[in-house]
């Protein structure tokens, strides 16, 4: 119970940073983290997102101590913690199940890690309250619980890993188990405690919107390793590879090659012009929904824009925006989205369109 | 109609099951309260002669109470140890556990009288016959796969990510143990324990073996007091002993349900209000 504890017993606690160097992770033959390496910035809100299977969470399980690398090093403000346990590390932990202590109610959950640190039973009181008031639950404390809703328990466990101010807050899907209005809800409140706490936050997801939605960076893995680290911006504009661009946001992507300043697709044969900035190699170009704009087939195209023929085979609205599912003549499948005022009259289930882009907005990828 | 009848077989089917399982265990009380010196069914005049012979003879109060000191020893011992391997098979990483699983639990599988053989050879030499470390050392042994058993069900069935919650916390392995995983397995461990009890309790086979004049149990008094003569005093002590098993069960029931009653009137009935 070294440095880790000292400096949370200080007023002001402040995030630390965590610095991951060529951690690998293998079962028998299986790896699971391939020389991973990751600088988490101090105070940073950082999410590893990837699909399941990807290594995110044996990432988390490794940074929480639970998980001991099979290779390489983790360090804590330049601390080597790589073989410390887990009790002693100091890093508050929220799970996907909430973990909470059925035997026990809401507040001797929360005071439990202040028990640990032997603070008297007054100010555990006290900062046990102030907590429960900080997620809104300060006149539960008395339940078990199992007598709370999912959305309650999960802000409990929230304020049991941060009542110890910890520096580090780990977040394994936390919001995973409760229904989209309430994680959308709970997604705004944890930005806020993050702002609020400036301490380290690292969330695991596989969803990609609750990624953009929350972190400073995202650190995107497949396969064991880290396939693109950016800010939400980034990772949705310049993605920089095909996984990435799928991944993250949807995409219509057409399969080809490059040819001086054009893109030849494989599929139909037609050739596209691409931007200035465009990269000169790649099999993949990239056009986002929002950047897909669509025209009536008699209504004429500038001719800044690059177009395909298509077949409109869906059309749905979403309130303040419209989706249109096409396919072009080369069988290919697109999506566009609109806002709803700017779709244009024509676009009907079975109407021939010209889906169009304008040539900055597409970029080549692997 | 035919759903109805169905139950109504099932219940009556029940019934019988539990008639038929109970019954005979039931006989020896009204025997117990007869008049005669023999052994009858149906008793004719009632008497509590027999009861007073057993207070009488204290061959039975020493038997009794060798029996209670080893049931209880015996019992502890198989609830340590036996916690300890369900905690190592379920939590532990450790090789050939289906080899280490089938060894705790071979004295389920091992007929007694062999156990009881081997004990009391070895014992022999060791000068543990007769002993209530004896004892205890072999009702330990058949004990620990009741516990095991138990263990594992209720260590099982324990999110292992309260115990990673509670690390994260600050606790240490021997804490999160004691504040969060004890706690949740603590009925498993309770009806481990009490089958440990009544393993010792009744257990006749090896306690033969390892008994004699310094040292005899309860159900071996019995045993050898049935051969010798057959008048009913056996038969109270049966319902003696069947007084102690059922009135041990009554109590853990009644604890429970006043536990239940108890954290009701504290929470007061669950509402649920919503995020």
């Amino acid at each position: 119970m070294t440095a880790a504890l000292e400096t949370t017993s200080t007023q002001t606690s402040t995030g630390a940073p965590i610095s991951i160097n060529a951690v690998s992770k293998k079962y028998g033959d299986n790896t699971v983290l391939e020389s991973v390496d990751l600088d988490i910035r101090a105070g940073e809100f950082l999410t590893l997102l990837g699909a399941s299977g990807s290594g995110k969470s044996t990432l988390l399980n490794i940074i929480a101590g639970f998980t001991r690398p099979t290779a390489g090093t983790v360090k804590v403000d330049g601390r080597d913690i790589t073989s410390l346990p887990p009790h002693k590390r100091g890093f508050g932990m929220v799970f996907q199940h909430y973990a909470l202590f059925p035997h026990m109610s809401v507040a001797d959950n929360v005071a439990f890690p202040l028990k640990r640190q032997k603070v008297a039973k007054a100010e555990i009181q006290q900062r046990v309250a102030e907590t429960l008031e900080l997620v809104e639950l300060g006149h539960l404390g008395g339940r078990r619980p199992s007598e709370l809703s999912g959305g309650q328990q999960q802000r409990v466990a929230l304020a049991r890993a941060i009542v110890f101010r910890p520096r580090v807050l780990l977040m394994d899907e936390p919001l995973g188990a409760l229904d989209k209005l309430l994680r959308e809800q709970l997604q705004l409140e944890i930005r806020r405690l993050h702002q609020e706490m400036g301490i380290t936050f690292v969330f695991v997801t596989h969803d990609q919107d609750e990624a953009l939605t929350m972190s400073d960076r995202i650190a995107l893995l497949r396969n064991g390793r880290i396939v693109q680290l950016g800010t939400p911006e980034q990772l949705y504009a310049e993605p920089n590879c095909r996984y990435s661009a799928e991944f993250v946001g949807a995409s219509n992507i057409f399969t080809g090659t490059v040819q001086g300043r054009s893109f030849i697709d494989d599929v139909s044969g037609q050739s596209y012009r691409l931007g200035e900035a465009a990269d000169q190699s790649g099999r993949s170009l990239l056009v986002r929904p929002e950047h897909l704009n669509i025209a009536p087939a008699d209504v004429p195209v500038p001719d800044t824009v690059e177009q395909v023929e298509a077949i409109v085979e869906d059309c749905i609205y979403l309130g303040s925006s419209r989706t249109v599912q096409l396919r072009t003549d080369a069988g290919q499948r697109l999506v566009a989205r609109t806002n709803v005022p700017r779709t244009p009259d024509g676009v009907v289930s079975g109407a021939r369109v010209h889906a169009y882009w304008d040539v900055r907005d597409a970029c080549v990828l692997d | 109609m035919t759903k109805i009848l169905t139950r109504a077989g099932l219940a009556i089917l029940a019934a019988l099951i539990g008639v038929y399982l109970i019954l005979p265990v039931l006989i020896v009380v009204p025997m117990s309260f007869s008049d005669s010196s023999f052994l009858s069914f149906p008793p004719g005049q009632m008497s509590l002669r027999w009861f007073h012979n057993i207070l009488d003879d204290p061959i039975w109060i020493d038997s009794a109470l060798a029996s209670l000191k080893v049931a209880l020893a015996s019992s502890i011992c198989a609830v340590v140890l036996g916690v300890l391997a369900a905690l190592a098979l379920v939590r532990g990483h450790i090789p050939f556990r289906n080899t280490i699983t089938a060894i705790l639990l071979a004295p389920l599988i091992v007929p007694y009288v062999i156990i009881g053989l081997a004990a009391y050879i070895a014992f022999l030499q060791l000068g543990l016959t007769q002993t209530t470390l004896g004892f205890v050392l072999v009702h330990t042994c058949l004990a620990v796969p009741y516990v095991v058993i138990n263990v594992v069900a209720g260590l099982v069935s324990v999110d292992r990510r309260l115990e990673m919650a509670a690390m994260s916390l600050g606790a240490g392995p021997v804490t999160t143990f004691f504040k969060v995983t004890l706690p949740l397995i603590l009925p498993s461990v309770l009806a481990g324990g009490l089958f440990a009890f009544f393993i010792s309790w009744d257990e006749v086979v090896t306690a033969i073996f390892l008994s004699g004049p310094d040292l005899t149990t309860l159900p071996v008094q019995m045993w050898s007091g049935i051969r010798v003569q057959i008048d009913p005093t056996v038969a109270a002590l049966s319902t003696l002993v069947l007084l102690v098993i059922f009135g041990s069960f009554i109590v853990l029931g009644l604890t429970r349900l006043i536990r239940q009653l108890a954290r009701r009137r504290v929470t007061g009935p669950a509402t649920n209000t919503g995020a």
